[in-house]
């Protein structure tokens, strides 16, 4: 793999369990991109700000809280703010199936839950790295349909 | 903004856009961009290493090192070095974890956290990072810390790259005679032996001295403190505001400097993997090698 991807795996809002994050997090460095994990409950400006300095391409948040719904729009919105809507947004944790629809209209391209195979989300960052209309500040509402 | 020239992208860094801060240094560290490329001469800075064995804990001080620094105004960078994975030539960067200061609202402008793979290349970072600390002293960046792990030949070249480097080290770290034989030791210009609260600390630090003081010349100050309590902190810090060069230090890294731009020129070389071939096989002798890969 020659592709180097920079990515941030953050855990927004207050659950304080990041087995899945980190597992997330090694899966990809293996697959050979650097990786740049935040740790534990992070407001969504300071996710936002470390995206921003560490010049990430792709974000993936964590939550097993049952605040996505607020936190991950919000995330996304701070993005677009921050002028950062080239970059792509994933996200993992406990989300139920309801939830997926209004996530992806929030600007998450990809939602992993417990079970994916770390290749999916691999081929989903390959997948998306090229895609103009993966950035969360993309119009067109792109989601990543699987490998 | 990706695709941006360098020229425009310094203009808004030193503008404060942190954004084309992060791009340009992006560039900078892949290769498409060089600081000659919008140098101004006249544009002064200091970096520090801080440098040292894993666990002694070198990202809690730093983080007090932020704190204390921003607070006076001052506006610092860290350039937080960690190892790629040999194999993936992936790595996990986790040095933000524990810094808390930049978190701090009224901190934030004025503390910048980039984190740094060492990548595959041999030889290839400490260059890189040279050329990323001027990029922020360009910026406007005027203090830049570069946080390596101090294990291995590439972290000693990486911290040969600052003006001063300052090393890290905890208590019941083993004999110190173990000590003596780390290069970073006949480099540092100051020693912090961190932890103080702990049992050993102090016995530590009297072995580094001891060790030290068999060195010619004039040997690095060894100062106990403690990242937890703050004990020893503020005279720390004050020392390095103004730390002088030890004497001997900058030849030492100028030998590094040195050393690291031959291994970047034989493993930049074209040839270099063919010819590690025909070593490997007994096709040519190393000193074949070195003609075809010196000369070329």
């Amino acid at each position: 793999m020659d592709r180097v991807l920079r990515i941030v795996v953050a855990k927004p809002g207050l659950d304080g369990h990041d087995r899945g994050a980190k597992v997330v997090a090694r899966a990809l460095r293996d697959a050979g991109h650097e990786v740049i994990y935040t740790g534990l409950r992070r407001t969504p400006k300071q996710i936002v700000d470390a995206v921003r300095d560490e010049d990430a391409r792709f974000l993936g948040l964590s939550s097993l809280s049952g605040a996505h719904g607020h936190l991950f729009p919000t995330i996304c919105a701070l993005l677009r703010e921050e002028g950062l809507g080239d970059v792509v947004v994933f996200g993992g944790g406990i989300i139920p199936d309801d939830d997926h629809a209004d996530l992806h209209a929030a600007g998450v391209r990809a939602i992993f839950g417990p079970g994916t195979p770390t290749g999916d989300i691999n081929a989903f960052v390959l997948d998306a790295a090229d895609r103009e209309e993966a950035g969360v500040g993309a119009a067109g509402g792109w989601v990543w349909q699987g490998a | 903004m990706r695709g941006a020239t360098p020229a425009s992208l310094h203009a808004e860094a030193v503008a404060g856009s942190r954004r084309a801060l992060a791009r340009l240094l992006s560039d900078v560290e892949d290769g498409r961009a060089s600081p000659m490329d919008f140098d101004t001469p006249g544009v002064a800075g200091r970096s520090l290493a801080i440098t040292g064995p894993p666990g002694v804990g070198k990202s809690c001080l730093i983080d007090h090192m932020l704190r204390a620094w921003a607070g006076e105004g001052r506006r610092t960078a860290l350039l937080a070095v960690d190892p790629s994975s040999s194999l993936s030539g992936g790595a996990l960067l986790g040095d933000r974890i524990r810094l808390t200061s930049p978190d701090e609202p009224d901190l934030a402008d004025r503390i910048y956290v980039r984190s740094i793979a060492t990548r595959r290349a041999t030889g290839s970072v400490p260059t890189v990072l040279g050329d990323l600390v001027r990029t922020l002293h360009l910026c406007g960046w005027e203090q830049v810390l570069i946080e390596t792990v101090g294990a291995g030949q590439s972290e000693v070249r990486c911290a040969a790259v600052a003006d001063r480097i300052v090393l890290i080290e905890g208590p019941a770290r083993g004999d110190a005679v173990q000590a003596e034989k780390a290069g970073l030791l006949e480099l540092a210009d100051l020693v912090l032996v961190n932890k103080s609260d702990l049992d050993g600390a102090s016995r530590h630090a009297a072995e580094l001295r001891d060790a030290l003081s068999l060195d010619a010349g004039r040997p690095p100050e060894v100062r106990l403190v403690s990242a937890k309590t703050k004990e020893g902190l503020e005279e720390a810090l004050a020392l390095l505001n103004d730390l002088p060069e030890r004497p001997g230090s900058s030849r030492a890294r100028a030998r590094e400097r040195l050393a690291n731009a031959v291994e970047r020129h034989l493993t930049g070389h074209d040839d270099y993997e063919s010819m590690l071939a025909d070593i490997a096989s007994g096709r040519r002798s190393v000193e074949e090698v070195m003609e075809v890969l010196w000369r070329g």
